[in-house]
């Protein structure tokens, strides 16, 4: 009976405490521009997994008496070379674009994170071997990296030439999800490394907070003090800056699979479609707009929300 | 300041060395041949006969030793696909293109950003600046793959004023220059706009605002001078960022560069000229940022190379 009345008095009682999330949180519900940018990513995921039963056909149905037509009944947004319809094309390139982005973000911040804070919070000879690594990949031209890499990810992986059972497994499996697993590869590789760059600064200058002092005085355990102090301390500025890549890493996979090396044919990537348009360009401009179209309102979209995220969780402004 | 110069430059070297070693492994880690087409194979002697006379039969140390002395003599091989043409050929015919159009594009860049950015800030917080923020969220949220088709069927199509691709004249040159610049003018903007900011409630300001100059004097000579300190040193990443994005601005704009024919070359998995454009372009990178960092202690004289 206590405990129950108990319970009720508790939650009002936390919902009266104004936490830091609390506080973000009410900050980025008066963004208007960040929460429809928030709004229009959760339907545009909704889209990208439900993308069969949205679509109106499926992505590689060719009809070859409908060629190049035009927007119409039919086909709303047009039908590229192949007579495939672009609205459906359009609204499974979503999977690829938001996959990219989503994996490549949480990989970009799980790796950063744990390598930064290794590097920051330890110190002394981990660090600076950990970081003289960082800084050799850091002058490293990422996109021409990302570009070798995916070459030969695609040779040596794709051409199927290699016997050895894992290669082939990887082979298959990235060829059952249209190529995203060797983009993602190839975009990991290279993304953390600002992550850790960041991380490691911040971890640095909060080893000497005092409240982190205090806990190791008080004898807690490096791994104690490491999740439970500094860890969160950081979650808040790295999500700013993975928002903000996600358009980067978007935007690569759109590069990777214009240049013929991404989403592996017939699955449609936004990239790959405007490429596709350019060639007819001339007669047919719409098949290289609409996709990029998407590619930019997406793009936008994050954007905005980490304008958003990153004015809510400054802990500066009240 | 001489020396520390120098040491600048001699820690370049290591970063080329892993860089040239990477792009060599990669390149050669490809199971198989590029000779060995998937779908019409090679009689084995001709194909044997083939890697003995491009050396690929050799152990790849040799080959790498090999490619990099040829390589620092300037010599970087043939290409596999246009027997003809040597990679130094095809370098030598298809980078001034490239070349030029980077310069185009780094000119818009600067032009647009640098102004929109100080006007924004002069202007804080008024319609001005909101919009201008707005129009540099929606630069960098637009790349290159939007824009270029967009201002060819508004401009070039529609209404009829451009060509529509191909290269030539100043005419073909418009489209291709906006849309490579215009992402990187909105970079220029937001920050240009954050540093003077930063500058314009700085002490001296007040102090040339008390004496009685001009607003535009203080604004032109005093603020964005010291304003622009932080901007020159994103100059070397854009740059970077100009070389690369030139590829899809040559494959929109039918563009005979180097960006164009390296994405070709990436497709048909011509390895010498990709290797050879990869070297070229990471020392351009390299020496981009080098210059970038040594202007920027000429420019502040409160920062020396070699003291943080």
């Amino acid at each position: 009976m206590g405990v129950q009345a108990a319970a009720p008095a508790r939650a009002a009682k936390a919902a009266a405490i104004d936490t830091p999330s609390r506080r973000a949180w009410r900050r980025l519900r008066k963004n208007r521009l960040a929460l429809g940018s928030g709004v229009f990513l959760v339907l545009v995921t909704l889209v990208a997994v439900f993308a069969p039963w949205v679509a109106p056909k499926h992505f590689a149905t060719a009809d070859f008496l409908n060629t190049f037509a035009r927007p119409g009944p039919g086909f709303p947004l047009g039908a590229d070379f192949l007579g495939r319809d672009l609205l459906s094309r359009i609204i499974y390139g979503t999977r690829i674009s938001l996959a990219v982005a989503v994996v490549s973000a949480t990989l970009a911040f799980v790796i950063g994170l744990a390598y930064g804070v290794l590097s920051g919070y330890k110190g002394g000879r981990i660090d600076a071997v950990l970081m003289r690594t960082v800084d050799i990949l850091y002058g490293f031209p990422s996109l021409l990296l990302i570009i070798l890499l995916m070459v030969s990810f695609r040779t040596g992986f794709g051409g199927g030439m290699s016997t050895s059972p894992f290669v082939q497994a990887v082979n298959r499996f990235d060829a059952q999800v249209g190529g995203v697993l060797l983009i993602i590869a190839g975009i990991s590789l290279t993304s953390w490394v600002g992550m850790a760059r960041l991380t490691r600064g911040m971890a640095l200058s909060l080893r000497q907070a005092d409240y982190v002092q205090a806990a190791v005085a008080l004898g807690a355990s490096d791994w104690r003090v490491i999740l439970k102090h500094v860890v969160p301390g950081l979650v808040g500025p790295l999500l700013v800056q993975v928002t903000f890549a996600i358009p980067s890493f978007i935007a690569t996979e759109a590069f990777l699979s214009f240049i013929g090396i991404g989403a592996t044919p017939p699955t449609p990537s936004w990239g790959s479609m405007i490429a596709e348009g350019v060639n007819s360009m001339r007669s047919h401009p719409h098949l290289a707009i609409f996709p990029g179209l998407a590619l930019a309102l997406v793009m936008l979209a994050f954007n905005f929300l980490g304008d958003g995220l990153r004015d809510a969780l400054d802990p500066y402004s009240r | 300041m001489f020396v520390s110069i120098v040491r600048r430059v001699l820690a370049l070297v290591p970063v080329l060395f892993v860089i040239s070693v990477v792009t060599f492994l990669l390149m050669h880690s490809v199971p198989g041949s590029p000779f060995q087409a998937e779908d019409k194979p090679l009689p084995p002697q001709i194909k044997a006969n083939l890697e003995a006379f491009y050396g690929l039969d050799e152990p790849l140390v040799t080959q790498y030793l090999r490619y990099m002395g040829n390589a620092l003599r300037g010599d970087l091989g043939p290409s596999y696909l246009d027997r003809s043409r040597t990679v130094n050929d095809i370098i030598a015919r298809h980078l001034p293109t490239s070349a030029l159009l980077g310069v185009l594009g780094l000119g818009v860049a600067i032009l647009i950003g640098v102004p929109l950015g100080v006007i924004s800030a002069v202007r804080q917080n008024s319609w001005v600046d909101h919009l201008g923020m707005l129009l540099a969220v929606g630069g960098v949220s637009v790349p290159a793959m939007t824009l270029g088709p967009l201002l060819i069927w508004a401009v070039a199509l529609k209404a009829d004023l451009l060509p529509v691709a191909r290269w030539g004249t100043w005419q073909h040159a418009v489209l291709p220059a906006i849309t490579l610049g215009l992402g990187h003018a909105a970079i220029l903007a937001r920050l240009t706009r954050a540093s003077m900011l930063q500058v314009v409630h700085a002490d001296f300001i007040r102090t040339a605002r008390s004496k009685g100059l001009a607003e535009r004097k203080v604004v032109a000579k005093h603020a964005l001078r010291n304003a622009l300190i932080p901007v020159v040193t994103v100059i070397g990443p854009l740059f970077a960022a100009l070389v690369t994005g030139s590829m899809v601005v040559e494959e929109i704009f039918a563009i005979p560069g180097l960006g164009s024919y390296f994405v070709d070359s990436v497709s048909s998995r011509d390895y010498p000229v990709i290797m050879g454009t990869t070297l070229l372009y990471s020392l351009v990178l390299v020496i981009a940022n080098l210059v970038v960092d040594i202007a920027y202690t000429f420019i502040d004289p409160r920062i020396r190379l070699g003291d943080a």
